[in-house]
């Protein structure tokens, strides 16, 4: 049992809280895991990704070869679409569909949905809409981990009890901000 | 065993705190930074040992020298590019010895994600000729930095470990082991740190004598890894460090994979390596930086009968990051299916400036003051400032290394540029600016020197600055800049027009000027939020 996930996202989006929550309830389940990130330069506003690899034996690479990847889980439309030749033909792409414009070029969004449908198996859920219901809009990342959560090779209950470790301290609103967001991601993606 | 999910650098450092780490002394740059970072958590917590952002990266080897010199167990922790600034007291710590155990961990960025080079600090291994590790993965970044310890005081020596990028950033669970306590204070031999010539030519020939007991240690280590595939003969790899995995991500569905040879300590681990080339036809080398294992084997003559193949070869890229796709490739394996591209050109994504970023309205402010002059230069330097090169900007000319840009500013100006220009961050200029613009003041250098004030080292994420507010106008003042000529403006749009004025007014000048633009970075101005 393995799972090979490209986590993308553009920097300060969040992508390493849900490398976080998935590292943790890994550990939780007795999961073997890596974990490869993006610091440095890139972290100002660039493209991010994070290569996570879950699996029950050994993982070698830190990397997930091209047409490995189970999943893409992308807190950006665009940036779901640049990592397409990492997924296996049968792969998931699961999305947020609110485009973060930070440059002059960014292209015609509606163009960047239909192509993200060409995968064989898409959930896009409007993860800026979900995130200010459940209380706020910076959630949208626990969102689309909520998305995604059905389709992980781990238990909810891990999932859950990281995030409530991880947003805890930040006290009960925000706590409950998550969860709710988390809730509701996972409620759209089932509905899609 | 516990577990914990770790950092590669972070298994580094709780690796060193595990062998009874007494001190800990770094400059911040990725991909290090972290290992410092974590000690300086752990130090908060346990109080057990200071851990120290240096000013430079050749202090903080001093630094940890001394430590060493103490009998205590020191650790000194940088980018590569850092161990350029430190090769100084680095490379005559091969000649005076350690005395407590001295590691120095050098994270090198092949592919260049966050540096000006892609330099192998192995060379640097094989340059001061002590000895080496070059973990694969996590549980041997923190195995491995436990043994460093004992092995620099068994030899006396400091020892190198290399990290890569991809190890350094890379998270995933750790099995520790028991603590071992720190060491007691324990004065050395005095003569061996004193390199006179006297001294220095006996510690050197010394020196060379443990050579081939280091080849022996290496042939010994239990992280190098000899497995020879006797039904076929044709195909052998010699992989180290992170390459090591992705050989064996690329075999892993094979009943029986070629023979390999698994290297991961410097000195090269001679005796293995007779034995894999001795079994096989052709070598492949998958090393992650330079062709440094490959260009020694293969000499200059090459070995009768044999092939080798790497990077030198053309088998693998000259240049750039390793990947599994590249090493899958080399062996001879054709490409997994993936899912095909929807044609849609996709917009690159650049980093960038943060909204709201003073460095921003310095450029803004600068751009107009040069506006017409089409002779100046803009010499810049190492920080999230190197943005300003790219568009909207397009504000400075040149990124070397730490400090450059005020001695280069200088140069120019020597030779009758006008106006020659230097911009600097204020922890850049603490690591490496101080120096030069000493110089300058001397000479009354006709030159302009920006300052940029954002109180911290922000591109590695926020570590403190040495220089900065009103420390950094004294320190300013005291090399002997003229008071007249150091102005301070705050970077704002509202004062844009002000500023323009005082930066036209400097470059004006026929002498040395220094403007300092003080605002704090919003990145560290959110964290006091949050």
């Amino acid at each position: 049992m393995k799972q090979d996930i490209i986590l993308a996202g553009v920097g300060g989006q969040g992508i390493l809280s849900i490398a976080y929550v998935i590292d943790n309830a890994a550990l939780a389940d007795g999961l073997a895991f890596k974990q490869a990130e993006v610091h440095g330069m890139a972290q100002r506003g660039g493209a991010v990704q994070s290569h996570m690899r879950l699996s029950d034996g050994t993982i070698w690479s830190d990397l997930i070869p091209k047409g490995e990847a189970d999943m893409i889980l992308s807190v950006e439309p665009l940036e779901a679409l640049r990592y397409f030749d990492h997924l296996r033909p049968d792969g998931i792409v699961i999305t947020s569909s609110t485009p973060f414009r930070n440059i002059p070029d960014y292209p015609d969004v509606d163009k960047v949905l239909e192509a993200l449908r060409l995968a064989p198996r898409s959930i896009v859920v409007d993860s800026e809409k979900l995130a200010k219901e459940a209380g706020t809009v910076k959630a949208q990342n626990i969102v689309l981990l909520g998305a995604a959560s059905s389709f992980l090779i781990l238990k909810q209950e891990s999932l859950l009890k990281t995030i409530d470790g991880l947003f805890r301290g930040r006290g009960l609103p925000v706590l409950e901000a998550n969860l709710k967001a988390f809730e509701l991601g996972k409620k759209a993606a089932l509905g899609s | 065993m516990p577990r914990e999910i770790l950092l590669g650098d972070e298994a580094v450092a709780l690796g060193a705190v595990h062998a009874g780490l007494s001190a800990a002394y770094s400059y911040p740059g990725t991909p290090a930074s972290e290992i410092l970072e974590y000690l300086l958590r752990l130090a908060a917590e346990t109080k057990a040992f200071p851990a120290v952002w240096s000013v430079n990266e050749k202090v903080a080897y001093e630094e940890a020298l001394g430590a060493s010199f103490a009998g205590k167990r020191a650790l000194v922790s940088f980018k590569h590019v850092g161990l350029n600034v430190a090769a100084d007291p680095f490379m005559n710590s091969a000649i005076t010895g350690a005395n407590g155990g001295l590691l120095v961990v050098s994270a090198d960025d092949p592919g260049m994600h966050s540096s000006q080079n892609e330099q192998d600090s192995r060379f640097y291994v094989q340059f001061a000729r002590i000895f080496g590790y070059e973990p694969s993965d996590h549980q041997e970044a923190y195995d491995m930095t436990r043994e460093a310890f004992d092995l620099s005081e068994r030899l006396g020596l400091p020892v190198l470990m290399r990290l890569v990028t991809r190890l350094s950033h890379s998270r995933s669970a750790v099995e520790t082991r028991e603590p071992r306590p720190q060491n007691e204070l324990k004065k050395g031999a005095g003569k061996d740190w004193i390199l006179l010539p006297v001294n220095a030519r006996r510690r050197f020939a010394e020196l060379l004598d443990r050579q081939g007991e280091m080849v022996r240690l290496s042939d010994e280590s239990r992280f190098n890894i000899l497995k020879l595939n006797d039904q076929d003969r044709s195909v052998g790899v010699i992989a180290s460090g992170i390459a090591y995995n992705y050989f064996r991500e690329a075999v892993a569905g094979d009943a029986a994979p070629p023979s390999f040879l698994k290297t991961s300590t410097y000195p090269l681990p001679e005796g293995l390596i007779r034995k894999l080339v001795g079994h096989v036809d052709t070598v492949l080398v998958l090393e992650d930086g330079y062709p440094f294992i490959e260009r020694q084997i293969q000499g200059l003559f090459g070995i009768p009968g044999k092939t080798v193949q790497g990077k030198t070869s053309g088998a693998l890229p000259a240049s750039g990051e390793l990947t599994p796709d590249i090493v899958r490739r080399a062996l001879g394996r054709a490409p997994l299916p993936s899912l095909q591209a929807s044609g849609l050109p996709l917009a690159g994504r650049p980093p960038q400036l943060c909204v709201g970023c003073p460095h921003s309205d310095t450029f803004k402010a600068l751009n107009k003051a040069l506006e017409g002059r089409t002779g100046s230069n803009v010499f810049s330097d190492i920080g999230c400032y190197t943005l300003g090169a790219l568009p909207p900007h397009n504000a400075i000319h040149t990124c070397v290394c730490m400090g450059a840009s005020i001695g280069m500013a200088r140069g120019a100006s020597d030779v009758g540029l006008h106006p020659a220009v230097s911009v600097i961050g204020d922890s850049t200029f603490a690591h490496s600016g101080i120096t030069p613009l000493l110089s300058a003041a001397t000479a009354n250098t006709d030159m302009t020197v920006i300052i940029l004030d954002n109180a911290t080292t922000a591109m590695t994420g926020g570590q403190p600055s040495y220089g900065s507010g009103e420390r950094l106008l004294r320190l300013v003042e005291s090399l002997g800049v003229l008071k007249d000529h150091i102005r301070t403006i705050e970077p704002l749009p509202k004062n844009h027009d002000k500023n323009v004025q005082v930066i036209k007014d400097e470059i004006g000048y026929p002498g040395l000027s220094v403007v300092v633009a003080v605002r704090e970075c919003v990145q560290e101005q959110r964290k006091k939020r949050s």
